[in-house]
């Protein structure tokens, strides 16, 4: 095995997005619980009143990040059976390399939920996607790898808890704030078709958010394992 | 001086702490109610202000100690540190438990409503939660190192979060008046209104030094006896 880090990441990712691959549980859950949220959403406005297009935004957003917290645990979850995080933790590769690897497989895991459920969210809210897939897969890059990077290093600590279940939720909702405002306010520019310029400040925000929280992530991951 | 003997005397301190703070409090509550002129477009409910701004400062700077020591505690490894971080989140939720009921019974008078999504009440809500998610975090947590540390990473990830939180709803729109004391051009207000309001934030600064003290001395009585029983000895 190589000892390099992004060597250590990509083994770490691809052993978990195998596991996942043989037994699809994960997957599908989240997959079904996007439809089932993007299909409440839609039943959940006077549809005289609200267009489809101006809840379209939140609808997406909420499916996402709620699709995604089911799946965030199962990257440490995975782990605790027969306590293979010890000899993960043994093995003598890089630690941060492994945390990298949990974060690259939380990312396709998502990313996969996200890429299914697009097509589904403008089908069912009739929002044509296809001429601004570019900017819309963008900010959800971006998004999306602010909470799955969080997401991950809560789920480090929170697996070895009582109530993993219900604490992921409660301690990560209040960091996709940030993010999530960013992302409504950009998807809804975006879909409106309007101009990027307007949203830059956004855009500024998950860019510095991403980078900020990437590198406290990376440099507190050490303190969450640490025997 | 053994350590038992450490922490009670620590309490007996946290008490005349306490005890001062509240002395002080009557006469900040005389002041209020009798030696402040009554503002000329707000009326009398403008006089919460000396609670809401005192309790916000004390619960917003309680998190901000928490935040600190957790830094600190990743640093240094000292469980002390931690103890006291325990302690500061939770008289800094008592306190934002003043502040957030404070705050929409002066709003619902002064904006015509309870709560709005403005920044600073988003923002303090968000964090008083993330708080919520640190002592609930802590409960689940059994073995005291494994808490220390988790509760750490969260109090770092705090203070890197508020920044964002803050900015994030402020760019989609806010309603808070602009700080009217610290302030380019000196404060906008009567003296009164200013000895009384530095008076109930230095009142109530003296209440959360006098609560985290005794919080504190609670906390390492209570390991002391943990440990006592975990010896045989009662």
């Amino acid at each position: 095995m190589s000892s390099s880090l992004w060597g250590t990441a990509f083994a770490v990712a691809a052993k978990d997005l195998k596991i996942e691959w043989r037994t699809k549980t994960a997957f599908a859950s989240s997959l079904v619980f996007a439809v089932l949220v993007l299909a409440i959403f839609y039943f959940s406005r006077d549809s005289t009143v609200v267009s489809e297009l101006d809840i379209a935004p939140a609808a997406i957003w909420v499916t996402f990040t709620f699709a995604a917290m089911l799946g965030l645990n199962r990257a440490f979850l995975l782990e605790q059976e027969n306590r293979a995080i010890d000899g993960l933790l043994l093995s003598p590769v890089p630690r941060t390399g492994i945390f990298v690897g949990k974060i690259l497989g939380n990312l396709a895991f998502v990313a996969v939920v996200e890429l299914v459920s697009l097509p589904l969210f403008s089908l069912f809210f009739n929002v044509p996607i296809l001429h601004v897939l570019p900017s819309l897969l963008g900010v959800a890059a971006m998004a999306t790898i602010a909470f799955v990077t969080v997401g991950t290093l809560l789920s480090a600590m929170v697996v070895r808890t009582r109530f993993a279940e219900l604490m992921l939720p409660i301690l990560l909702l209040p960091f996709l704030v940030p993010p999530i405002i960013g992302a409504v306010q950009i998807t809804a520019g975006i879909l409106a078709g309007r101009p990027m310029s307007e949203f830059a400040g956004w855009l500024k925000l998950l860019g510095a958010f991403d980078i900020a929280f990437v590198t406290a992530c990376l440099l507190l991951f050490e303190a969450t394992v640490e025997e | 001086m053994t350590k038992r003997d450490v922490a009670l005397q620590l309490l007996r301190r946290g008490w005349v702490l306490t005890l001062g703070a509240l002395a002080g409090l009557v006469i900040v509550y005389t002041r209020v109610a009798f030696f402040t002129p009554i503002e000329s477009t707000q009326g009398p409910a403008q006089k919460i202000f000396y609670v809401h701004v005192s309790s916000a400062w004390a619960s917003l700077g309680a998190f901000a100690v928490t935040g600190i020591l957790s830094l600190l505690y990743l640093w240094r490894r000292d469980r002390k540190l931690d103890t006291v971080a325990e302690a500061s989140a939770e008289v800094g939720l008592m306190f934002g438990v003043i502040m957030l009921t404070t705050g929409p019974i002066w709003g619902k008078v002064v904006w015509g409503t309870w709560w709005d999504w403005d920044a600073k009440l988003t923002s303090t809500l968000f964090l008083f939660l993330l708080f919520i998610g640190y002592t609930v975090l802590r409960g689940a947590v059994a073995d005291l190192d494994t808490r220390a540390r988790f509760s750490a990473v969260i109090g770092v990830l705090s203070l890197v979060l508020v920044p964002f939180i803050f900015l994030s709803v402020h760019m989609f729109r806010t309603l808070h008046p602009k700080p009217p004391v610290l302030r380019a051009g000196g404060p906008s207000m009567p003296a009164a209104m200013l000895i009384t309001l530095l008076f109930s934030v230095f009142v109530f600064s003296v209440l959360y030094v006098g609560f985290v003290t005794l919080r504190y001395a609670l906390a390492v009585l209570k390991e002391l006896r943990a440990e006592e029983a975990a010896h045989g000895i009662s």
